[in-house]
């Protein structure tokens, strides 16, 4: 759907050097229609754009991408989010796709497979670095603790392969590959944990969390 | 091997510390130190004087002031369930006291004695309290246990207090003593609000310099590290331009260092896979010049078996970097309960695996063979053009046992 009219995109990070790497980076399929550089610029650029996505670094000046996003989505909920970052904290990462970012890659992706994510992003899919899967893959990991909300505090074993999957470096494509289903069957499963790693109260969630940065 | 030195300890003790302290001092028991305190105080009250003297001249160990800090931060507690059996030696401590004193026939009368006794258990409160000041500090920073000190401290005063108007209604009327005593009131209350900008002020800019200090210190380490760090190799980053290979191996290393430095805790006692793992990683990247993708979920100690994983894993990153001809290279580790799973894959060429000849010994012996001789096993899949993957997996020892 999105491959017909380039993907509108507004680029929100405090590094004027990355955003117009990125600029330079991002094929044809993309066309940049703002920069923001600190939670208040990008919230003003992505009001009077309204792109389709939004690349948005998860450490910003004012209060984080999560401060942006919590701006930004209850007036414009069809703005998707793909978080960008060098961060390899956990609880940066986890925080911001709680907070409604529909994706996670780190800044040294390249632009081909950047390009790739916005697009998947603006279709409406998930984008899980394999990074960020093995993020989930430990917060949802299998514990004696009773879930609270069955449907929501579990990965499927599917949904379980996908990720490791993902961790182990293949993409969308593979995957379908090897487990043998379509591509839009793949996607469907990690939309499926983005929702449930959006939406779970699973305390193991925030208590992992927490251990990663104290312990 | 040095003789620890002489300090209270905060942790492990009854009533100051002081028995523990001498005891580890010393090098003996602290029953022995106790019993002989204990002893002492039968001979004139000299045990307990002296007990008192190290009380009040000897210092709490420092290192354990930090250690007690960094357990209130984690919401361990350990002497919480001991505060009570303090209480309860304190007491003890103070109707001994007094029995003592009866005892050497001073013959004090009833009246006088318990108010003395009163007042002196407030004062063994206050100093006790004192004593915890500094680790209440550390506690109040994580935001906890403020309250109760606070309440112990107006235990201990008005027990004080309640000692001293008794022993004084003793001598005098009750009125006398009440007129006293709101003199006195009126008195204090007059000195606090005349003084207390100043006290106010002082504490402000006490902690006012205390914080500037640690942000100074957090400065001063950061570009400490910062300078023999990222600037150094800056430095070397531009001594190399006109060689992109060695600046990208420079650069990768030098965004690892300063990840680990951020983003890791600080490295524990025991060895762990997915740490040694990430190690092993970043040497084959110093090493081959690629770039390695790592993702580890679960962590476990490590053992033989493991280290051995660990080996092939390495072997299998080796022959990725040196044959599949691709820059990226993915590696996963998944620790289960009861069992390790490492996956090494690379997009590149990719091989026939049966075409494989038998004198190649890095596959067959290195990966293969060493898993096999640990109990694990190691699974090779590759085709031409469609890159190869290598899948280890181990039992730990523990585990198994």
């Amino acid at each position: 759907m999105a491959s017909q009219n380039p993907v509108r995109v507004v680029l929100v990070d405090d590094h004027r050097l990355f955003r117009s790497g990125v600029r330079a980076e991002l094929g044809s399929r993309v066309e940049v229609v703002g920069e923001g550089e600190d939670v208040a610029s990008a919230v003003a650029a992505i009001r009077a754009a309204v792109p389709d996505v939004v690349l948005l670094d998860v450490h910003l000046p004012g209060g984080g991408g999560v401060e942006v996003l919590r701006a930004v989505l209850p007036a414009l909920p069809d703005v998707r989010f793909l978080a960008v970052s060098v961060s390899d904290a956990a609880e940066d990462v986890i925080g911001t796709i709680r907070a409604g970012a529909r994706g996670y890659v780190t800044k040294t992706i390249s632009g081909v497979d950047l390009t790739d994510a916005v697009v998947r992003v603006a279709d409406g899919d998930a984008v899980f670095s394999p990074r960020l899967a093995g993020f989930v893959l430990d917060a949802f990991a299998a514990t004696d603790v009773p879930a609270i909300d069955p449907e929501l505090d579990a990965l499927t074993q599917r949904e379980r392969e996908v990720l490791r999957l993902i961790a182990r470096g293949y993409a969308y494509k593979e995957i379908a590959k090897e487990l043998f289903i379509s591509v839009k069957t793949v996607e469907t499963h990690v939309s499926s944990v983005l929702r449930k790693l959006q939406l779970s109260n699973r305390h193991e969630l925030t208590r992992w969390a927490t251990d990663r940065r104290l312990v | 091997m040095q003789v620890p030195k002489l300090y209270r300890a905060s942790r492990g003790r009854i009533v100051a510390g002081v028995a523990r302290g001498l005891a580890e001092h010393l090098r003996v028991d602290v029953t022995i130190v106790r019993a002989a305190f204990v002893v002492l105080a039968f001979t004139g009250g000299a045990g307990i004087a002296m007990y008192a003297a190290f009380w009040a001249f000897v210092r709490i160990d420092p290192a354990a002031e930090v250690s007690a800090a960094t357990n209130a931060r984690r919401g361990l507690r350990h002497d919480r369930l001991g505060r009570r059996g303090q209480y309860v030696a304190l007491i003890a401590l103070t109707v001994g006291g007094v029995l003592g004193v009866q005892a050497l026939g001073l013959g004090l009368p009833g009246p006088l004695l318990w108010p003395l006794a009163l007042a002196g258990f407030g004062t063994l409160v206050l100093w006790r309290q004192a004593d915890d000041a500094q680790r209440n500090r550390w506690r109040a920073a994580v935001g906890q246990g403020r309250r109760p000190a606070l309440l112990t401290t107006i235990l201990g005063a008005g027990l004080v207090v309640a000692g001293a108007a008794t022993f004084l209604s003793y001598h005098e009327q009750l009125s006398k003593v009440r007129d006293g005593l709101l003199a006195s009131l009126v008195f204090i209350v007059g000195v606090a609000v005349i003084t207390g900008p100043w006290w106010l002020g002082t504490v402000r800019a006490l902690s006012t310099e205390r914080r500037a200090r640690i942000r100074e210190q957090e400065r001063a380490e950061l570009a400490a590290h910062l300078h023999d760090s990222v600037l150094h190799t800056l430095a070397l980053i531009q001594r190399h331009v006109d060689e992109p290979r060695e600046v990208q191996r420079l650069a990768r290393s030098q965004e690892r260092e300063l990840r680990s430095w951020l983003y890791r805790p600080p490295p524990g006692e025991q060895q762990h896979f997915g740490r040694a793992l990430e190690r092993i990683v970043a040497e084959v990247e110093d090493s081959q010049g690629v770039t390695i993708e790592i993702v580890v979920v679960g962590d476990c100690p490590l053992d033989d078996r493991l280290a051995a994983t660990l080996q092939a894993a390495r072997e299998a990153m080796v022959n990725a970097a040196k044959h599949a001809g691709t820059a990226v290279i993915s590696v996963y580790a998944e620790i289960e309960p009861g069992k390790v799973t490492v996956f090494v894959r690379d997009r590149g060429k990719g091989f026939d695996v049966d075409a494989v000849p038998a004198d190649r010994l890095g596959v067959k012996e290195s990966i293969i063979g060493r898993m096999e001789r640990h109990g694990g096993k190691a699974f090779v899949r590759s085709s031409p053009g469609e890159g190869t993957e290598i899948r280890l997996e181990m039992t730990p020892t523990m585990a198994r046992a």
